[in-house]
């Protein structure tokens, strides 16, 4: 059997990225924030806190708790999307918002919050993993006390090719198996998934190959955090 | 009214090496090395718990914070707003994790019991000292030298870290701006600093002190600092 996908849309290898733009300090009144962009998906993150939580029943008296917003801007799409909390933004705000909870010190301020913002600039798939890679680097620069950096990335498996970084052209392939997002979200240290969203089919083997492709991508972009992180501005997309 | 802020600082030109780190690094790796704050030991490798500058001091391996929210130590001076007034005392946002208490008889002036809303309201900002933090809080006072209520002039707010930077070592950076722009200045150590002078001489120290934590880690800020007050004037 030939596959029927032999060629990325945009003519990039299977594993590689798009080109990566990150910077820190975007944003003066924040305690912490950042930008990650993966090609034409960009994503600002702004983290404040710790601080009191209010209203206070959602304090816990044993830690503390992650408050993640993930938004998209109404003119991030092609159609204008209506701005506000839906369905599908609640879902990311809480998965992201998770994926980063377990690598923060959250016992360390009992009873407060630190909120994380994630807005969508621009979208052109994978919004979620540029929203969390861009928030993690916002909470390390908030100086929030946390084990370990989580960076993030889209997995595809478009009909029988496993692809890194999907774009939308791809997620909307539908030629011979059809096309597989899976979202991963890895730490950096000690290789653990804290989010993992799987949209499509996929065969045993083969998932498992997607989530080797996950920590080699994962590796390379912990690498563009870290240079962001140390004051470096990197754009790749301008050449 | 002016708090003198006399906390050491350590110079840049100390031979002391620092370099900047991110949470999960390595710092250093060997069995010789003890974890330090922002910290933790894996093996044989000292990692990062926390962005910061990462320094060893013999053994020890630290890392100091540059960034991220106020955290109150016993003795700070702070600069903090009333939030609220309770039956005995006032909550004050400070800036931190969390607000800290004033209580009644930490003020060392005669205050009405039945209106203490009249010494300080909400909304009023109030210099004062930390005598004590525990688990969800401090507690401060206003029973010391130059601590109370500011009245009129105007407050910023800057890095917390960056508030040594501002005083300058032995307060030398912090009495230039007060010379140079005839304006009095109360820092606090949870990064808000209180102005207050002719509105000419206000503008030029919250320049000054923008300035200063703009160009925190340059070398020669004294000079960078004198020449911009000098070249306004």
């Amino acid at each position: 059997m030939t596959s029927t996908f032999t060629k990325r849309p945009d003519k990039r290898k299977f594993d590689e990225l798009r080109p990566i733009k990150a910077e820190t300090g975007i944003i003066p009144n924040a305690d912490g924030s950042a930008l990650f962009a993966f090609g034409e998906t960009v994503a600002i993150a702004a983290v404040y806190g710790p601080k009191p939580l209010h209203p206070a029943h959602m304090q816990d008296p044993e830690r503390g708790i992650i408050r993640c917003n993930y938004n998209m801007l109404p003119f991030s799409v092609t159609e204008r999307a209506k701005p506000g909390p839906n369905r599908r933004s609640k879902e990311i705000s809480m998965v992201a918002g998770n994926a980063l909870a377990s690598v923060v010190d959250l016992a360390r301020f009992p009873g407060t919050v630190i909120d994380v913002e994630i807005l969508i600039l621009q979208a052109n798939a994978s919004t979620r993993c540029a929203g969390i890679n861009a928030a993690a680097m916002a909470l390390a620069q908030a100086g929030v006390v946390m084990k370990e950096m989580v960076s993030s990335v889209s997995i595809g498996k478009m009909d029988d090719k496993i692809v890194t970084d999907v774009i939308k052209e791809e997620e909307d392939w539908e030629e011979g198996e059809g096309a597989t997002d899976i979202a991963f979200s890895m730490t950096s240290r000690t290789k653990q998934i804290t989010h993992l969203q799987l949209d499509g089919i996929i065969q045993t083997q083969r998932f498992m190959e997607a989530v080797e492709a996950a920590r080699v991508a994962c590796e390379k972009i912990h690498d563009y955090q870290i240079r962001a992180l140390k004051g470096e501005k990197i754009d790749e997309t301008k050449k | 009214m002016t708090t003198e802020n006399t906390e050491i600082i350590e110079e840049h030109e100390e031979k002391i090496e620092r370099k900047l780190v991110i949470p999960g690094e390595v710092i250093v790796t060997g069995d010789d090395y003890l974890p330090g704050d922002f910290t933790r030991k894996e093996g044989k490798e000292v990692v990062s718990n926390r962005f910061g500058l990462a320094e060893v001091s013999g053994r020890v391996v630290k890392i100091i914070p540059i960034s991220g929210v106020f955290e109150p130590r016993r003795g700070n001076t702070v600069i903090g707003r009333v939030e609220d007034v309770t039956f005995n005392g006032w909550l004050i946002d400070i800036g931190g994790p969390y607000s800290s208490f004033l209580p009644l008889a930490e003020c060392p002036r005669f205050i009405n019991r039945n209106d203490i809303g009249e010494f300080a309201t909400i909304g009023d900002v109030l210099s004062a000292k930390i005598w004590n933090v525990k688990k969800g809080g401090a507690d401060l006072t206003l029973k010391s030298r130059g601590l109370g209520k500011l009245e009129g002039g105007r407050l910023i707010r800057i890095n917390p870290h960056k508030v040594p930077r501002v005083i300058g070592k032995e307060g030398s950076m912090i009495n230039l701006i007060k010379d140079a722009t005839k304006t009095e200045i109360t820092v606090g150590q949870n990064g808000y600093i209180w102005l207050k002078g002719d509105s000419e001489g206000e503008e030029k120290a919250e320049n000054a002190i923008n300035l200063i934590v703009e160009e925190s880690t340059a070398s020669g800020l004294t000079e960078k600092v004198e020449k911009f007050l000098g070249g306004n004037k």
